[in-house]
């Protein structure tokens, strides 16, 4: 089978972007994708868009943003699967150019979420859950990955200090990325000190709301050796899984399947092991869902969570995987549409080499991981240089 | 009547309506399947595992054991005013889960993976709208019943 490269990587700054709407943001980092392809639009043959509609005053914001670029009148599409959402909308362009239907695709994910009201966001946050069983008690997000939390403490022993030591290293990488929310290191008693959130969380367990875009530039084997040369990353291994939504059904909270099973089945189509990564972006939007993503993607065994941060082993020459070398959700922030691409503009750029002052030496192979809900649907995502 | 079920209802429809009515008259009821007899909780009107949609409703005794819990103090629209509170996950001793507020008889601090609880059907008498939920309680609890429909 002929593989799918990305041959353009584009990244705008996240945060509060009350500067611009969401297609000036999916703008930015089309445009630069395609000055770091260095091909023109003219290329594009189909244009995929991750995003979660419920954020945007803009209705079917796809046409919107196709129209914005300049890009009518070739086909684009939305996909939604809620935090998972760009990283949908890179298997849907990957599912393309292996069928032969198109030849380059650009996948921009995109997300405007601070345009909401404070309590048009508290209202959203009450539907999270489950509707008609959960969210009448008053859920929160925070409240299912604090219960995945406190299920994975009791088992497994995992303490605060090791849940907090993942925010503290997510802002030790954050504070080297240009593009990201916060670019200050913060330490473990900062982060003991903040606010209570969801038992056991507190304020630096959690990632924050943003604005963003990020875009990359996928192409057929052949357009992509002939564009990218040795630039070329392969996006060789693509996984997806899903588990149930509410919590009642789920058999165990202290992993998520979907990431298990996705896990499984990119490594397997890519012909790797978890031995073989060396750099990888996981979804952390809680610190207990990065100790998770370790176990579930088999970084460490079932359990060891906790104790592979402790040991600093994601770390720069920490004897492990690097694990969200540009800050993760938690110091770039959290544009849910956009963070699916931004994690593989990320490994891109580690793969090249061309990471800067975060660059992880000797990274050939690389991998995202991206969850949407609370595991309600997971897609792992294994990229190599050769 | 799904309506009636919970603090702030985003559901006011369903095939298992019913299950708030007997909420109301201090009954926990699940679901059977009346074609091949599966059995589940939160109740569901379509069986996943035969198709059917032919049920009926099974009183659950409401006891269980803690699976996980959490205590909210940053909370959505519609339940500022409980703050903080704390969320159960109860695994029933029938089968399924419920998830639930903690009642007054446990506290947040001594709430823990594992513990024996017993949920308790509750009517909120704070507002003339009909409100009916569950609270978390300790082993043992008892509430009273409205007498059966067929007798009432």
């Amino acid at each position: 089978m002929s593989r799918v490269g990305v041959i353009g990587i584009g990244h705008g700054k996240f945060g509060r972007r009350s500067d611009a709407t969401v297609q000036e943001l999916a703008f930015e980092a089309f445009r630069e994708a395609l000055h770091d392809a260095q091909i023109p639009k003219s290329e594009i043959d189909a244009t995929v868009i991750g995003a979660v509609p419920e954020y945007h005053k803009q209705r079917s914001v796809a046409g919107v943003i196709q129209e914005y670029l300049g890009l009518t009148p070739t086909p684009t599409w939305l996909t939604e699967v809620a935090c998972a959402s760009g990283s949908a909308a890179i298997r849907t362009a990957w599912m393309g150019i292996r069928s032969g239907m198109h030849k380059v695709v650009a996948v921009i994910g995109c997300q405007k979420m601070t345009e909401l009201s404070t309590p048009e966001i508290l209202a959203l946050m009450g539907r999270v859950g489950e509707v008609q069983w959960e969210s009448v008690f008053g859920t929160t997000f925070p409240a299912y990955y604090a219960m995945f939390a406190n299920a994975h403490m009791h088992r497994y022993g995992t303490t605060r200090d090791q849940l907090l030591q993942v925010a503290v290293k997510n802002h030790f990488y954050g504070a080297r990325n240009p593009n990201a929310l916060f670019q200050k290191p913060i330490t473990l008693e900062k982060a003991r000190a903040s606010e209570p959130v969801a038992s056991p969380f507190c304020v630096y367990d959690c990632c924050a709301n943003a604005d963003g875009a990020a875009c990359v530039i996928l192409a057929d084997e052949s357009r992509a050796r002939s564009i990218g040369g040795d630039r070329v990353v392969w996006l060789d291994g693509v996984g997806c899984a899903t588990a149930s939504m509410s919590v009642l059904k789920r058999p165990d909270l202290t992993g998520l399947p979907s990431a298990e099973q996705a896990a499984r089945q990119a490594y397997q189509m890519a012909e790797v092991s978890a031995r073989d990564i060396k750099v990888a972006e996981v979804h952390d939007c809680f610190t207990i869902a990065e100790i998770m993503a370790y176990e579930d993607l088999g970084f460490c065994e079932k359990g060891q969570g906790g104790r592979y941060i402790e040991a600093r082993k994601p770390y720069p020459d920490g004897g492990g995987v690097a694990v969200n070398v540009d800050g993760g959700l938690k110091a770039k922030g959290h544009p849910i549409g956009a963070t699916g691409v931004s994690m593989a503009c990320e490994i891109v750029k580690q793969l090249r080499g061309e990471a800067g002052t975060r660059q992880i030496q000797g990274a050939d192979v690389g991998l995202t991981h991206n969850v949407g809900g609370i595991g309600q649907y997971c897609f792992v995502h294994v990229f190599r240089r050769n | 009547m799904f309506s009636w079920f919970g603090k702030v209802s985003f559901v006011p429809f369903s095939k298992v309506q019913d299950f708030a009515v007997h909420l109301k008259d201090g009954r926990l009821m699940g679901s059977r399947c009346k074609s091949c007899g599966y059995q589940t909780f939160p109740p569901r009107a379509d069986c996943p595992e035969c198709l059917s949609g032919d049920f009926e409703f099974v009183e659950y005794t409401g006891q269980g054991k803690v699976f996980t819990f959490s205590t909210i103090s940053a909370a959505p629209t519609g339940f500022e005013d409980l703050v903080p509170y704390t969320v159960v996950v109860v695994e029933l001793h029938e089968g399924g889960r419920l998830l639930g507020w903690l009642g007054e008889s446990i506290s947040a601090e001594e709430v823990s993976i594992g513990m024996d609880v017993q949920t308790v059907p509750r009517i909120d008498e704070s507002t003339e709208d009909i409100k009916v939920f569950y609270t978390i309680e300790r082993a043992g609890t008892t509430w009273g019943k409205a007498p059966p429909p067929h007798l009432g």
